[in-house]
């Protein structure tokens, strides 16, 4: 990268619901700043100026939903030095996931009137599914912070400061109440990671597991707390089959939840 | 992108542009004219369907408020609000007291965030001709900084009754996890108090962008409340005679299938289309407006009533400071409830809501069983009925406009889109739509 020239930012938009993009908008103290460093030169939500690539940096949101975003993904990854997804329908395929467990073809009956238009895929999956990914972003939302340190560590050539330990750990580090042992309320918090600040159980809530599976987390002994808490294990599916439903740890405990269910119920 | 053509000897026009830039999610837009009239006008979605009604089937009654708000990151309050009024309507409950006044503030926060973001950084840039709040910054540098700060205001509002400011965690079905106290809520005094004068600097701003002549009878569809400018209480009204609750939503309006757009487009059945937002609450709520934000209207030359989409920029800053306002008296009056939600018990019915999301009208509804299981359910965004309002305006716009430059009224036709501040992300999941891309 030469000292004059400045980095060249795009942004990409697949199924989502515009979030974690409106993260960079919402960076109200640092936005013009961040300007003055990297030129925004493919960022549609924002500026109808389109400049070819290829890009230093790509950010990506949303899933993979279509025959055509599928190839659209691989043009992008070719333009793209460094690409990172963003957000946790591009990092888990996202709430629309949840068509991964049915039949697409019922799902598009529900909605629409005419199914013969629509051209979906019978499932919504990670970028990572499609292409080689350099970063991945996690959160539904993203954090703004998390973003701004990605963004900085890959134009200066460094690895992203964002760590991989669980919710509890900055649960511990702010001082919150764990809700689980002095409530007896449900939380996710033990194996999703953090990044969001830890704000659930600070508001009297159990995590719902936004920002994914933490590393190595240990989902089934999360599930048997819940159930000595009282929950039942059509609950504790619907727990793991949230915003991030397809990532793998959190898609193996549901099944393995449901099937106990089915089970039961034979 | 475009071209000009001479066809047995009629002159015609197409207007294209691939990939709308300042809207949030992904269009098109399609003009096509011959001689002096013009023959087609496509507004494209090609945003991918994320079929939310289907998902909901199955899930918990105080699932929706958090699943519908993954629908829109730029007014997920809305969702959440229009979910828990129509789920609490299905139990039989209606929440008063410090709650109510809670959600209208959260709801002030969104209004003074989504519509900031809307006038400076998407809307402010047609009318100066940037292509962006970024090139913007460098010929405007003090009116943008004092757009970042006034969306930030209503950011803080989001993030401390919320916990963070796109898909807050507080909100949930009888009301919040947890109740601010009053000193929480007055550490934003000094910040709103900035803000609602820098809403009225906003507002003698954009009074001053020059306007194209534009204007039609439209029918007007918002919430009317007898004693405030409508949140998330009142009935749905219009100018022209429709007057019903929200549990009458599905008899007076539909969604029809165009077969020029192969869209869906909502209308009502005994008129057509429709328009929602700003405009619309503005123009049927004018009377319930403190005088602060009447005086700032007549400065900025504007009557009880506002037919010019394009001046939707200045009603929509009027509203900023209205929402300004309405939060510092909120603030203000607040006491901490004892109790931060009511435990809401299901039983098997069906709920209606229908709230103001900052882009307009936003109807859920939701069939339940005895357990509190999502049976049916069915959402309707602003944008979605706003659309055949759009289009009409393009046709109409583009007609009369014809002689401009290629150029010019590309940029106007864009522009005409924007008044609207279309969500394409939030109309996709129930449109019926084509994928076409050029």
């Amino acid at each position: 990268m030469s000292k004059k020239r400045k980095p060249k930012l795009a942004v990409w938009k697949f199924a989502s619901c515009d979030g974690c993009q409106l993260s960079l908008l919402d960076c109200e103290d640092e936005l013009l700043d961040i300007a003055t460093e990297i030129e925004i030169a493919n960022f549609p939500e924002a500026s109808r100026t389109v400049i070819k690539g290829p890009y230093d940096l790509s950010l990506v949101e949303g899933s993979i939903t279509t025959p055509k975003d599928a190839e659209r993904i691989q043009k992008i990854r070719r333009s793209s030095k460094f690409l990172v997804t963003i957000g946790a329908c591009a990092t888990a395929g996202g709430i629309q996931a949840l068509r991964n467990f049915k039949d697409v073809n019922e799902f598009i009956s529900i909605v629409y009137a005419s199914p013969q238009y629509i051209d979906a895929l019978d499932k919504s999956t990670p970028i990572s599914n499609h292409i080689i990914v350099d970063f991945e972003l996690r959160g539904c939302p993203i954090n703004k912070g998390q973003l701004i340190e990605v963004i900085s560590a890959f134009l200066h050539g460094r690895k992203p400061n964002t760590p991989p330990h669980s919710v509890c750990v900055e649960c511990k580090l702010h001082g919150t109440v764990c809700v689980m042992v002095a409530h007896g309320t449900p939380c996710l918090g033990p194996v999703t990671q953090t990044g969001c600040g830890a704000i659930c159980p600070a508001y009297n809530r159990g995590c719902y597991g936004c920002f994914g599976p933490k590393e190595t987390p240990n989902t089934e002994s999360l599930s048997n707390c819940w159930i000595h808490l009282g929950v039942k294990e059509d609950d504790i599916v619907r727990a793991f089959r949230g915003f991030n439903a397809y990532a793998k740890p959190f898609r193996e405990e549901s099944e393995l939840r449901d099937k106990k269910t089915e089970e039961k119920r034979d | 992108m475009t071209k000009k053509q001479k066809k047995n000897g009629t002159k015609t026009k197409t207007i294209k542009v691939d990939y709308l830039a300042r809207v949030e999610g992904e269009g098109a837009l399609y003009i096509k004219s011959r001689g002096n009239k013009v023959t087609d006008v496509k507004l494209k979605i090609f945003e991918p369907p994320r079929f939310f009604e289907a998902l909901l089937r199955g899930r918990k009654f105080e699932e929706a408020p958090d699943i519908t708000s993954r629908i829109c990151g730029i007014c997920p309050i809305a969702y959440q609000m229009s979910a828990c009024h129509a789920i609490e309507n299905a139990c039989g409950v209606t929440l008063d007291g410090p709650i109510r006044e809670l959600r209208r503030l959260v709801y002030c926060g969104e209004w003074i965030e989504s519509h900031t973001l809307h006038v400076y950084m998407l809307h402010a840039p047609d009318f100066l001709r940037y292509a962006s709040v970024i090139e913007m910054a460098k010929d405007h540098p003090k009116e943008v900084e004092r757009g970042l700060q006034l969306k930030k205001a209503g950011n803080e509002i989001m993030n401390l009754i919320g916990g963070r400011e796109i898909h807050p965690i507080n909100v949930c079905v009888g009301g919040f996890y947890k109740a601010p106290t009053k000193k929480d809520l007055a550490s934003l005094t000094e910040k709103l108090k900035w803000a609602r004068d820098a809403a009225i600097e906003t507002v003698r701003w954009v009074s001053n962008f020059s306007f194209p002549d534009f204007e039609n009878d439209y029918e007007f569809v918002a919430l009317s409340h007898p004693e405030e400018y409508p949140f998330n209480e009142g009935r749905l009204l219009s100018n022209k005679g429709l007057d019903i609750d929200a549990i009458e939503y599905d008899n007076h309006f539909v969604e029809e299938h165009v077969p020029y757009t192969n869209a869906l487009h909502s209308i009502l059945k005994e008129r057509g289309g429709y328009f929602v937002g700003p405009m619309a609450r503005y123009s049927l709520n004018y009377e319930k407006l403190p005088p602060l934000v009447k005086d700032a209207a007549r400065a900025a030359g504007l009557g009880p009533v506002c037919n010019n989409p394009f001046k939707s920029i200045v009603v929509r800053s009027l509203e900023i400071v209205y929402a300004c306002d309405e939060a510092l008296r909120i603030i203000d009056q607040y006491e901490m409830p004892d109790k931060s939600r009511e435990e809401i018990v299901p039983r098997p019915a069906t709920g209606f809501g229908c709230t103001e999301a900052p882009r307009g009208i936003l109807y859920h509804r939701y069939k339940i069983d005895d357990e509190g299981t999502i049976l049916d359910a069915k959402i309707v965004p602003p944008t979605s009925q706003n659309q055949k309002t759009i289009e009409s305006d393009l046709y109409h716009f583009a007609e009369k406009y014809l002689e401009l430059s290629q150029e010019q009224l590309t940029w106007q036709c864009e522009q005409a889109i924007r008044n609207y501040d279309p969500c394409i992300s939030c109309a996709t999941h129930f449109l019926n739509l084509q994928i076409e891309r050029e």
